[in-house]
Order: C-alpha cells, then structure tokens, then sequence
C-alpha cells in the first residue's frame, strides 16, 4: 500500500472574496510501516493538510490516493486531534470502541479490540471512567487507542501533544515510539517541534511558512528501538540542528507576518 | 549619606486578599428562619382580627383546609386533571420540539423555512391563542393540552436550535474521521451533546406549563387547579383559594427536583 499526496494545493477564500493560498503543489508519497512528520513554522497550513488526507477538508487542486490498498472494510484514516476530542459522555472504554461500533463488529469483537489497545497505551483500570475525569496524558492516550481501534490504512496525528505540559509530552513522544515500533501503522505525523519530528519519524518532511511549501524532505536514519538515549546522540542532533537550519528564518519572518 | 536621607520612610504593609467579598457565605438558617417569620407575621396579623379572615385566612386554617381536601380526596381530582394536561402537552411540546430543533438546527432548508416562522410566533402570548384553539380543538381537553403544548413548544425548539448550533465541531469531525454518517451524527454526537439544552428548555417549559394550565382551566373547565381557585374565588372561600396557590407553589418545586435527578441520571458525564 502506498498513499500518494499527489500536488495539493489548498486557497481559503473568505466572504469578501479575498482568498489565503495555504498549501501549494505538495507532493509526496507515505509507504507502508511509515512513519511520516510533517514539520513546520506555525501557519504553514500543517494541519490543512492533514485535514484534506483525512476527508475532512476539500483541495483546491490535486488529490489524495490510496494505491493497492486491500482495503474491505478498513477505513482509509482515523484522526488523534490536538485537543482529543474524546465524546464526553462516553467513558473510556465506549470513546475507543466508537469506530469498531461504527463498522458493525459484534460487542465481543469491539471488547477484544478494546482490551488489546487499552492495554497497549496503558489504560487499564480506566475503562469506565469519563474523560473529564482523566488528565491531558490519559485523555490523548484514549485518543490514540481510538484511532487505533478502528485500524485505519494510515494514522493520522496533528500535533497530538501540543496541548501536554513538557514533562509529559516527552513522556508520550517514548509511549508513542513504542506503540508504533509494535504496530509499525502508516503515520502521518504532524508538528511544530524539530526534536519531536526527529524522535519519532523515518523521515521529516519540512513545510515553508505560507504558502506551504516542502523545502526538503530528510531521511531520519537512527535506529529503533528509539528512546532516552537518543538527545544525546550525535547524528540526532545533527539532523536537529539541519532541520532548525530550514526552518530558523522560515519561523522568524511567520512570526513577524503575524505580528 | 544623600541617598539615605531622600528616601521615604518604609512601613510595614501587609498584602491582603482583595476578592474576599467573592466568597458567598451560606446561610442556611437564615433562609429558614426568614420563611418562618413571614408565616408567623402572618398568623399573628389574622390573629389580632386586624384583617377579616375573608380576605387574609391564616396560614393555619389554610393548612387545616389543605388537610380536608386531602382526606376527602377532593384536591387530587383537580391535581390530576392538571397533571395529565401538563403531561400530555409537555410530551409532544418536548418530542416535537427536539425533532424540529435539530431539523433546523442541522439542514439548511428546513432552518430556512423554520427560522422565520418560529420568529413570528414566538412572541405572542400562547394564552391570546387559546380562543382560536377552543374555536378549532372545542371546549374540551383538546385545547387545553394544545395550548401548553405551544407554550412549552417554544423554549424546548429554541434551545435545541440553539445546542445543535453551538455543538463542537472537533467532536462531528472525530466522528466522521471515525467512519459515523450523517444519521448516526445526529444520534451519537448532537443528540448527547444537545442533552444540557433539553434539560434548560424542560425547566423553562414546566413553568411555562403551569402558568398556562391555570390560565386554561380559568377559561373553561371542570375540574383542575385553575378551575378550583376560580370557583373558589367566585364563592369567596379564600381558604381553598390559598391550598390552590400552595399546590402550585409545591407542583414547582417537586418538577424542579425532579428534572434535576433526571438530569444527574441522564447525563452523567457533567460533574
């Protein structure tokens, strides 16, 4: 399987006719076991982007393929939003069976599911309780066992611990590099952060500041398992260092833009 | 030195909690002893005879009162009657309310079709309709059921509107990333989000329900709480007047608890 962003470009066009052109002639494939990140300066229509792939968003141009995809009933995308959009008024255990639910599976097969993802992201304990009883790490770990319950052909994520305080949003960037070394899904990965980029991805794709752009795309040659160790090794930061090196004036003159 | 000098005198102050005043204190005692002054004002008053027992009976006697229709088993004659006109308008004010609320609230068509009707008869008052609907429904159960229904219609309608509009589209767009359509959106993620709105609408109604039953009953009727005071009144039994005002009074507060415990059963993901 191989998804295929095939030259999108996305113009916004606001009531009085005067129109913002956010992504222009992106093009680039995902493969299978993938883990793709998409970095970039804030503004630099990431999570367009994200949103087209996922069908929730048109293109002005260009299209979204999926290609010798064996797909039967498995769905193309699942999400994990920045901010979870868990269901509140489904505990734990019913947010991660929605997609299953949705796909028709008897009870005992969404249970199944269920169970090996809560304990993959380490929800035990937790099936019954609500999210606004869970805090930002619990709650974006349900999102993640959400999407992975629907079995999607490609994950997608928009900057899933952006809304995390530091100390746990590095606690969730090795959670997460473990869940994927397990599954090896196709993801499409998307941040504002270069360490994070280079943490998790098998390769970055560099975005410009609006219109977005790719300036570059990197091949993050390190070696899995990837944890701890990793911020002190030499080549890691190395391509850190690489990555800032594109994006440094890129995120300078967005800011200013905004200002 | 200069410096030394130039400079003021330092005091000692101390940095104390400006939003004090934010923290209501709870009263409870004062909240009973209040009520019990009013009815002991009360009783005092009808008992010095400085107003006839015709206009002002005390509370005594209208409790006493109270207590007769209770065994005699007069008063729920009229608290039944009232109850299954309230009952039978709430249900179809509240089902045709949130059915047309979400219609509108989620299509464009029907929001551009109902919004200008709704606009135009929301704000005459339901009690002016009830000629015409006994003109169309009769004298009997029909128009009274019908115009609690409109009067409760209303509030239910707009705040479901209102939920359907202001529903987190992150949570539709989780959904439809997660495979749901377009019906099962509106079961699984408006309709549990619009929960808090029908709970609002249903208190809102359930005054609206009881201010339109008297009103109704006053107009015609047979029995009912309305109609009790109106005879009551005609034959001046101020006593029996007052357990009607008490029964309303009581019918209230009991639909007020009431939908709170539904509210905490149905939706217990609020704190």
């Amino acid at each position: 399987m191989k998804v295929l962003i095939d030259h999108l470009s996305k113009v916004y066009a606001d009531r009085r006719g005067e129109s913002t052109e956010a992504l222009r002639d992106i093009h680039f494939d995902i493969r299978d076991n993938e883990f793709v990140v998409v970095v970039g300066p804030s503004g630099c229509g990431k999570s367009t982007l994200l949103n087209i792939i996922a069908g929730l968003l048109s293109s002005t141009s260009g299209q979204v393929i999926f290609e010798g995809a064996q797909t039967g009933s498995r769905p193309h995308t699942a999400v994990v939003f920045q901010d979870f959009a868990l269901f509140p008024w489904r505990t734990v255990l019913k947010n991660i069976v929605y997609g299953p639910e949705e796909r028709g599976l008897k009870w005992t097969d969404q249970l199944e599911i269920a169970r090996k993802y809560i304990a993959m992201v380490g929800l035990q304990g937790f099936e019954n309780k609500y999210p606004h009883q869970l805090s930002g790490g619990m709650k974006q770990r349900v999102s993640i066992a959400r999407a992975l319950a629907n079995d999607p052909l490609l994950l997608l994520m928009d900057e899933p611990f952006s809304a995390l305080d530091a100390q746990t949003r590095t606690l969730m960037q090795y959670e997460l590099a473990r869940i994927w070394e397990e599954t090896h899904k196709s993801l499409l990965y998307i941040t504002h952060n270069i360490q994070e980029a280079v943490f998790l991805g098998d390769r970055v794709l560099i975005l410009s500041r609006r219109p977005g752009r790719i300036l570059d795309i990197i091949k993050i040659d390190l070696a899995r398992p990837r944890g701890e160790h990793l911020s002190l090794e030499k080549r890691y930061l190395e391509y850190v260092d690489a990555i800032w090196g594109h994006i440094k004036n890129q995120a300078r003159e967005a800011m200013e833009e905004i200002g | 030195m200069i410096g030394e000098v130039d400079r003021p005198m330092l005091e000692k102050a101390i940095v104390r909690d400006k939003t004090y005043f934010l923290q209501m204190k709870e009263h409870p005692w004062l909240s009973i002893a209040s009520l019990m002054m009013i009815l002991l004002l009360w009783e005092g008053v009808s008992a010095m005879g400085w107003v006839p027992h015709l206009f002002l009976p005390a509370p005594s006697s209208v409790l006493s009162e109270g207590w007769t229709m209770l065994k005699t088993g007069i008063i729920f004659k009229h608290i039944f009657s009232s109850l299954g006109r309230i009952l039978w308008g709430f249900i179809i004010a509240c089902s045709l309310g949130i059915f047309v609320g979400i219609l509108i609230g989620f299509f464009s068509i029907p929001e551009a079709i109902g919004n200008p009707i709704i606009a135009a008869t929301f704000p005459i008052p339901k009690i002016a309709i009830l000629p015409l609907l006994i003109l169309w429904l009769g004298i009997g159960e029909a128009s009274k059921v019908a115009v609690i229904a409109l009067g409760v219609f209303f509030p239910m309608v707009i705040n479901v509107y209102t939920g359907v509009k202001n529903v987190d589209p992150l949570l539709i767009k989780a959904a439809l990333s997660l495979g749901s359509n377009r019906a099962r959106i509106i079961r699984k993620v408006i309709f549990p989000s619009i929960l808090p709105m029908i709970f609002a609408g249903m208190k809102l109604g359930i005054g609206i329900a009881l201010l339109l039953v008297v009103a109704a009953e006053m107009v015609a009727a047979d029995a009912g709480i309305g109609f009790m005071i109106l005879t009551a009144a005609d034959l001046m039994q101020t006593k029996k007047l007052m357990v009607g005002l008490i029964v309303l009074s009581l019918l209230g507060i009991f639909f007020n608890w009431l939908f709170q415990k539904l509210e905490r059963f149905f939706i217990p993901w609020k704190q």
